[in-house]
């Protein structure tokens, strides 16, 4: 039996609706449970001397001033940890030539970024630890520094790695058609220099990791704020060389994640290491100078692009050079190499066009480590299509959506693979364009647009057509090699009282996890969601899985929620049949009871079933099966991702005198298939497109060119405030992925797609009858009026 | 140690309505002071800066950062944290709005969010959302985006204004 998802006056049809978050009222009371409101018996907190250079060889540590400090514990340098740890390195067969050298949970003899951990101070209070670690004396000698991405490969430049050979981290080049006769015979070629700025995700809880080793039982319990519970699991256990089945890894409330906590970090592997070295529990809690220089940083990145098209505006070629530079590591697991390869696999994604180039050059250089931060590479693909799509239809003389919608796959075109190669079961994106327009009153917005301009204020309509890659296949990381799951598994359980217990193996960062699988069991089962009690977040109790990233919860732990729970239903309905002495297919589960199928009358309640199976088993016939627990697991293998769609667009005020930009409105019309709860869906959008927003007018890591980070603070790095936050309009389409049963795809990372491109356009838009363009995010009121010429030393 | 430098302070306060004597480390932040030595551990320490409002707890009647002030000069202080304004109620209505329009995702910036909306919401009258959303500028949220925990602050104004004047 199906459910019905078309009739939304089906019983118990909680998928598609509002409900409330079970941990909710928990957290607004203050209840909540994150690391740093653990406490264990013995436990000690480390913090770790950090290399003020941004290369430099460790010459000597010492530590004898700390000794006087009350409450030090022990010192730990990188050689003495690097024997309990194993190093790793972060490469994946798939992503050919990717190469990056061992990396230690502490610089041995040299450092290579403002940051790296080079000494650990242990001691019974943070406070301590830290006055002893200000007494520590490291002998550096600072070494040459590799700065600038663009001059990394210069033969001039020193290799950072000797033994890497030099500082190539990864090339890919992806080339399909004729590029060059496209644009050779091309009405019009346009060409722009894009750059996205150096961000970091600011988590508002640093990140956090405590860790016990118990010898006693050989165990290693790590309470950790990851998005990752079951990665962790592996992680933990090869490098500190303990079986698998011996590393517990529970993850509570975690306070913001965005793809920050989905790395390993070298800090965190030490105080694994420590624990397990002191067999005792130690606590490390990042403090915000030490998450502005160890949090994985992203979207580094200065693109070349170009497009051709014909006279009718048709695009005829994409040609994209990317290049991008990750810092001293490729990060473990998932590798520093994904975000230039989303480029390549994104640029020109929601348009049908036939000859495409693309090229990303991944550097090494001496600074924090870049990874995967929410909607990897996304929002530089999107800029650079829709940037250029934009600067097309003005050369033409063409409205912006009207080249959209001459070039974007028809709505009936699929399935359809992209030049790119990439692969789309079924999108909207003329549906969305067109509920866009509707949302949004383009035609309205065009008036006050030109009226304003009549009196000299200048504002902008800047739209941007994606698509977000979701519900990820072992094609992203297990077949590079990593032990990451793309797989997901949920138990589901009927106690004695009739309620349900679910144990998934994705985990909750706040986005409503825990609330979207309650609706889902409840629906699958039967029950009010109020009646199940839902379990994420640790590795002895769920079913293994990968946690949170590239927006799979719901698509792929939902649908493993929805499989368990249907055959927990079925289970119900077999014992409850042998009970009522009725036809199985004549019952159905509503509301927490046992009812007739046809008539919806009342036969029994659920706990009254569950009395008899757990208390009174006796009375039930004797090969009968009363197993009131059931396993399922989902993992997609028609496509490699399920991609989704939309279309976003910002209206926007540009002050020419100050350069100022003030967002006016945001709209975002997107299509993640099957919504499950509304609101869920439409706060992750908003909440997503703000941080894009900052990324477009905000936020960029500076470093001077020494390597020196010069903005690790929050009053110095700026991330959007209530106040110059506009509201947002989400309007939804809905295509199902015909994969799985609940159709559903991700949700999490559109808002941070789109949002920088939609803003780049409407400042565009606002400044192109003043002569002036900006491609180089943040687009701050430097920036503008350099473009505008106001400022030229 | 002499009286003008002392590395312990003595302290007598009132914490959630309750008495509380303590001897603090002179260095001490109010965050770690309730958090560590008081179990509670409803406000966060995050940019430790004053910055972003995570630490925002309600001392003599005001918010007050609590990464930007010593627990030592507590002494004699009316404290309230979330926990207590959840055991008595006082802002009920507001953490219900909150849950309802979903004005939180991981939680982390919520208790904070809280205490700043309260002041806000205790001047009486309702507010516009520019006005609102200036208010609310010394919290941050990476998750939600601020909207909703607009929308939720402006219904609880909406609701005890109606209240107000019926």
């Amino acid at each position: 039996m199906t459910v019905q998802f078309g009739n939304p006056d089906r019983p118990n049809s909680y998928i598609g609706k509002t409900v409330p978050r079970p941990n909710a009222r928990r957290l607004v009371e203050g209840r909540g449970k994150y690391v740093d409101d653990i406490l264990l018996p013995r436990m000690v907190h480390v913090v770790f001397v950090r290399c003020p250079f941004a290369h430099a060889r460790i010459n000597g540590i010492d530590i004898s001033g700390a000794k006087s400090v009350k409450g030090l514990v022990r010192v730990f340098t990188g050689a003495e940890l690097a024997e309990v740890c194993t190093p790793w390195v972060a490469v994946l067969a798939h992503l050919k030539g990717l190469k990056s050298p061992p990396q230690h949970p502490m610089a041995i003899d040299r450092a290579c970024w403002v940051g790296e951990p080079v000494v650990a101070v242990v001691a019974t209070s943070r406070a301590a630890a830290e006055d002893a670690a200000g007494l520590i004396e490291v002998d550096y000698d600072p070494l040459p520094v590799v700065g600038d991405m663009m001059t990394a490969l210069d033969k001039d430049t020193p290799v950072l790695h000797p033994e890497m050979g030099d500082n190539l981290a990864f090339q890919r080049l992806h080339e399909e058609g004729n590029v060059d006769s496209a644009f050779a015979s091309a009405h019009k070629v346009v060409s722009a220099r894009f750059r996205t700025a150096r961000h970091t995700g600011v988590t508002l809880e640093p990140r956090s990791i405590l860790v016990d080793w118990n010898p006693a039982e050989r165990q290693l319990t790590a309470w950790h704020a990851t998005q990752a519970p079951h990665m962790m699991q592996s992680v933990l256990a090869t490098h500190l060389e303990v079986p698998e089945s011996r590393v517990r890894v529970i993850c509570g409330d975690v306070g913001g994640s965005y793809g920050i906590k989905v790395h390993v970090y070298p800090d965190e592997m030490a105080t694994a290491a420590i624990a397990k070295i002191m067999g005792r529990p130690v606590k490390f809690i990042a403090d915000r100078l030490e998450s502005f220089s160890t949090d994985i940083h992203a979207r580094d990145h200065e693109i070349e692009a170009r497009i051709a098209v014909d006279e009718a505006g048709n695009i005829l070629a994409f040609d994209i050079d990317d290049w991008t530079a990750i810092g001293a590591y490729s990060v473990y697991p998932r590798t520093s190499a994904i975000e230039g390869n989303q480029v390549v696999n994104l640029c020109g994604g929601p348009y049908d066009f036939a000859n495409y180039r693309a090229k990303t050059t991944v550097v090494f250089q001496n600074k924090t480590p870049t990874c995967q931060y929410r909607a990897v590479g996304h929002p530089i693909a999107v800029a650079i299509t829709e940037g250029l799509v934009d600067m097309a239809a003005a050369e033409l003389g063409m409205d912006p959506v009207e080249i959209r919608r001459r070039n974007m796959y028809a709505d009936d075109s699929y399935p359809v693979t992209s030049p790119a190669k990439m692969r789309f079961e079924g999108l909207s994106h003329h549906q969305s364009m067109d509920k866009l327009m509707q949302l949004m009153d383009y035609d309205a917005l065009r008036v006050d647009q030109a009226e304003a301009r009549s009196r000299g204020v200048h504002r902008g309509i800047g739209i941007a057509s994606f698509i977000e890659l979701t519900n990820p296949s072992p094609f992203m990381y297990g077949i590079g090699g990593a032990r990451i799951s793309a797989q997901d598994g949920c138990t589901v359980r009927m106690d004695p009282d009739g309620s349900i217990v679910a144990l998934s193996g994705v985990t909750e960062q706040g986005q409503g996890t825990e609330a979207m699988l309650s609706q889902i069991v409840a629906e699958g089962v039967g029950v009010p969601p109020s009646n199940v009690r839902v379990i994420t977040g640790d590795t002895q109790v769920t079913p293994y899985g990968g946690g949170t990233w590239a927006s799979r919860g719901a698509g792929i732990g939902g649908e493993a929620a929805l499989l368990s729970a249907r055959a927990l239903r079925d289970s119900i309905l077999e014992i409850a049949a042998a009970m009522l002495q009725a036809d199985q297919v004549s019952l159905d589960i509503r509301d927490g009871a046992v009812v007739d199928n046809d008539t919806g009358a009342a036969r029994m309640p659920l706990e009254e079933l569950g009395r008899i199976v757990y208390f009174r088993g006796d009375t039930l016939p004797e090969g009968l099966p009363r197993e009131l627990v059931q396993t399922r697991h989902y993992i997609t293998s028609e496509y490699p991702f399920a991609f989704t769609n939309g279309v976003q667009a910002s209206y926007l005020e540009v002050d020419t005198e100050t350069g100022v930009v003030t967002l006016l409105k945001h709209w975002c019309v997107e299509d993640c298939g099957r919504i499950i709860n509304p609101q869920l869906v439409d706060e992750q959008i908003r909440g997503g497109i703000v941080q894009g927003l900052g990324g477009a007018l905000f936020e960029e890591i500076h470093y001077d060119e020494d390597g020196q980070l010069l903005n690790g603070s929050m009053a110095d790095y700026l991330v959007p405030m209530a106040a110059e936050m506009p509201d947002m309009v989400i309007g939804h389409v809905e295509t199902p992925t015909k994969e799985s049963t609940l159709g559903a795809k991700g949700a999490g990372e559109a808002g941070t797609a789109g949002a920088p491109a939609a803003v780049m356009n409407a400042i565009n838009d606002a400044l192109r009858p003043l002569g002036a363009q900006v491609t180089e995010m943040p687009f701050t009121p430097e920036r503008i009026l350099r473009a505008l010429g106001a400022i030229e030393d | 140690m002499s009286e003008i430098f002392r590395a312990q302070v003595d302290i007598d306060l009132r914490v959630n309505g309750e008495q509380v004597a303590a001897r603090v480390i002179a260095g001490q932040h109010v965050i770690d002071f309730l958090r560590e030595e008081l179990g509670l551990t409803g406000a966060h320490a995050s940019c430790e800066h004053g910055v972003c409002g995570a630490c925002t707890i309600r001392v003599n009647g005001q918010a007050v950062r609590g990464c930007l002030m010593l627990a030592a000069q507590l002494d004699g202080a009316e404290v309230w944290t979330v926990e207590g304004l959840s055991d008595n109620n006082t802002i009920r209505d507001l953490q219900d709005a909150f849950v309802a329009r979903n004005a939180l995702q991981c939680g982390f910036c919520t208790p904070g969010m809280l205490v700043s909306a309260e002041e806000l919401l205790a001047q009486g009258g309702i507010p516009e959302r520019g006005k609102i959303r200036e208010h609310m500028s010394g919290n941050y949220c990476r998750c939600t985006g601020y909207e909703a925990i607009v929308d939720a602050i402006e219904t609880v104004a909406r609701q005890r204004a109606g209240k107000a004047n019926s």
